[in-house]
């Protein structure tokens, strides 16, 4: 009789738990999951000039494809693009993480008061409460033909002409990456770094361990679970990253992202949703290779 | 490292200084120059100090109305903030329990926040484009033919532009929910339940008072991530723009300084917005401590 109150009483508990996390799972269900069911089946529709026409095709994807057989063993223009997306991600992936894992390791280890920790912090999260287009925006002054950058560089003799790459090109894009986004790896870092056992590390030093074996050793692993959620964050962001690359590239770079927002300002929604479903599958893929990898080294 | 402040500690507190310049240096430049003279340009050097710019701001430059765009994204912002922390408690509040299909909701509202935010946006404008098209071809068979007639859009501010916005605030809202509910003490509800406090006077009387500077927190990304919001606006916005949409519109055809105006303005409600949310969740902190039983420090 007891089993049974308690059968009762847990039907009871998970009816409860339900209408609670119900409008949760309603603003899911209405604004992700469909929404993404339906990229998945108009990218196999057909369209014309104005409008999508539901019959199976697989044009979004044929038009997305199009010349990369016949150019071989040339690359395609959305090879070219995915290859320089994934140059883009690389890139800031390598920096977001050095400066990520050192700022997170000054806020864990070496600021030792609680009031100080919780001050730096809040300095770091501060930008990311901020809008991403005026941090970007923010570079025009410093960067810009009559920049800053510019301007010094003119005015110690090191240039004659002031430098055009600075602005409006790739290296603004990565430079706008990293100074938005790595955030998110010092947050999931610091967050591994905090949970680190301190007698762990007093065990290293009195192995007889120098600093770099003990961070290398003993923290970096320790991290690992941080790393690679803050990478996970990075490179989803920079692979579907079409503002970024539009402002800071002055609208003339191409990336994955770019292709889709291309692709719907010309009202070609299902080439659009191939697109969409083409960049979905290539950044799981990725996440996928990066838990591997990093299991990998566990097991060995 | 662990004798206090080493050579390791200094070489890494620069690295956080130059960090921190990296984050706000660009920022700050940007809001000494939208005080720029009436003839000034979009680089130093500052040719007078004025308001200018913002004079100009507010009388709309023509092509877009700045106040409309204020006042919807204001809307907009406080609207999301109030659904996100009630839908995140609520849901927060289930996860402690056991139920059916938790673990897929979970990793539900990680993938909505990992899928890139194009691909989230480009799914509920077909979604919403579908059911347009439904109501316009097929609302005459249900005896409706004259919604059908009148029918523009189901995509507005406030259905497509709000759920997009949840799907964004959401994840972090039920991230910072699991963080307080891991250290939180379930005694203290066992405690209230066996004086006779009913489920909802536990949840009012014991819970929420702890929980809430963490609540003001979910307040605070609710609002600063709707009001910054871009990615997925661009899409599932409708007919209207929100204030971010507007200031990217502008970083293609401005070449003066009412951009930054606009920047300093945007930024001046964020930082408003984060300066009450940590002030509250300050003095709420200070309630608890001088106010707070002793439970949970140990035997006195």
């Amino acid at each position: 009789m007891k089993a049974a109150a308690m059968q009762e009483n847990s039907a009871r508990s998970s009816f409860i738990a339900w209408l609670q996390a119900g409008p949760l799972a309603l603003v899911f269900l209405a604004f992700f999951v469909l929404p993404l069911l339906f990229v998945v089946i108009v990218s196999f529709w057909d369209y014309n000039d104005y409008q999508m026409l539901p019959m199976l095709s697989g044009r979004g994807y044929t038009d997305s494809f199009e010349g990369c057989l016949a150019e071989l063993p040339g690359l395609c223009t959305i090879a070219k693009t995915y290859l320089q997306t994934l140059k883009f991600c690389a890139i800031v992936w390598a920096a977001t993480l050095v400066i990520g894992f050192t700022v997170a390791y000054f806020l864990a280890f070496e600021v030792k008061s609680k009031e100080w920790q919780i001050i730096l912090s809040l300095i770091c999260t501060i930008p990311f409460w901020t809008s991403n287009v005026i941090r970007m925006i923010a570079w025009i002054p410093l960067l810009g033909r009559n920049g800053l950058v510019n301007s010094f560089l003119q005015a110690i003799g090191a240039i004659n002409e002031p430098l055009d790459w600075l602005l409006y090109s790739q290296f603004s894009v990565i430079l706008a990456l990293i100074h938005l986004f790595t955030f998110f790896m010092v947050v999931p870092i610091f967050n591994s770094m905090i949970r680190i056992d301190r007698s762990l590390i007093e065990a290293a030093y009195d192995a007889g361990a120098s600093g770099w074996q003990t961070l290398w050793n003993v923290i970096v692993p320790l991290c690992k679970p941080g790393i690679v959620i803050g990478s996970i964050f990075v490179i989803t962001i920079v692979m579907g990253d079409f503002v970024t690359v539009g402002v800071m590239g002055g609208q003339q770079i191409a990336s994955a992202g770019k292709i889709i927002q291309t692709r719907l300002d010309a009202l070609q929604f299902p080439a659009a949703a191939a697109n969409a479903v083409i960049l979905l599958g290539v950044t799981f893929l990725i996440i996928a290779a990066l838990t591997k990898l990093v299991d990998i080294r566990k097991e060995l | 490292m662990i004798e206090g402040r080493s050579k390791a500690f200094w070489f890494l507190a620069f690295f956080f200084g130059l960090y921190v310049l990296f984050l706000y240096g660009p920022m700050i430049a940007i809001y000494i120059l939208s005080f720029q003279g009436p003839q000034g340009g979009l680089t130093f050097p500052m040719n007078g100090v004025s308001l200018t710019w913002f004079a100009k701001l507010w009388q709309g430059n023509g092509i877009i109305d700045i106040g409309a765009s204020f006042t919807r994204s204001l809307g907009l912002g406080v609207t999301v903030m109030v659904l996100t922390v009630v839908i995140s408690v609520s849901a927060g509040m289930a996860f402690r329990r056991r139920f059916a299909g938790q673990a897929l909701l979970f990793y539900v509202a990680i993938a909505s926040l990992i899928v890139p935010s194009l691909i989230t946006s480009l799914g509920i404008a077909l979604e919403f484009r579908l059911l347009d098209d439904y109501i316009i071809n097929h609302f005459g068979d249900w005896g409706l033919q004259d919604i059908a007639d009148n029918w523009q859009t189901a995509m507005g501010l406030y259905t497509s532009g709000l759920g997009a916005h949840l799907t964004w605030t959401l994840p972090f809202g039920l991230l910072i929910m699991f963080a307080i509910f891991n250290r939180f003490d379930p005694r203290l509800e066992e405690a209230a339940r066996d004086l006779g406090a009913t489920p909802w006077q536990t949840f009012r009387h014991v819970v929420l008072p702890i929980i809430a500077p963490s609540v003001v927190g979910i307040g605070l990304f609710g609002f600063t991530l709707s009001w910054d919001e871009l990615a997925r606006s661009s899409q599932a916005i409708g007919p209207v723009n929100t204030l971010p949409l507007d200031l990217q519109g502008l970083t293609t055809t401005v070449t003066q300084p009412d951009i930054y105006a606009l920047g300093t303005v945007i930024s001046v409600v964020s930082f408003t917005v984060i300066l009450i949310a940590v002030l509250t969740i300050r003095v709420l902190q200070r309630r608890q401590a001088a106010q707070g039983s002793d439970a949970g420090k140990g035997m006195v």
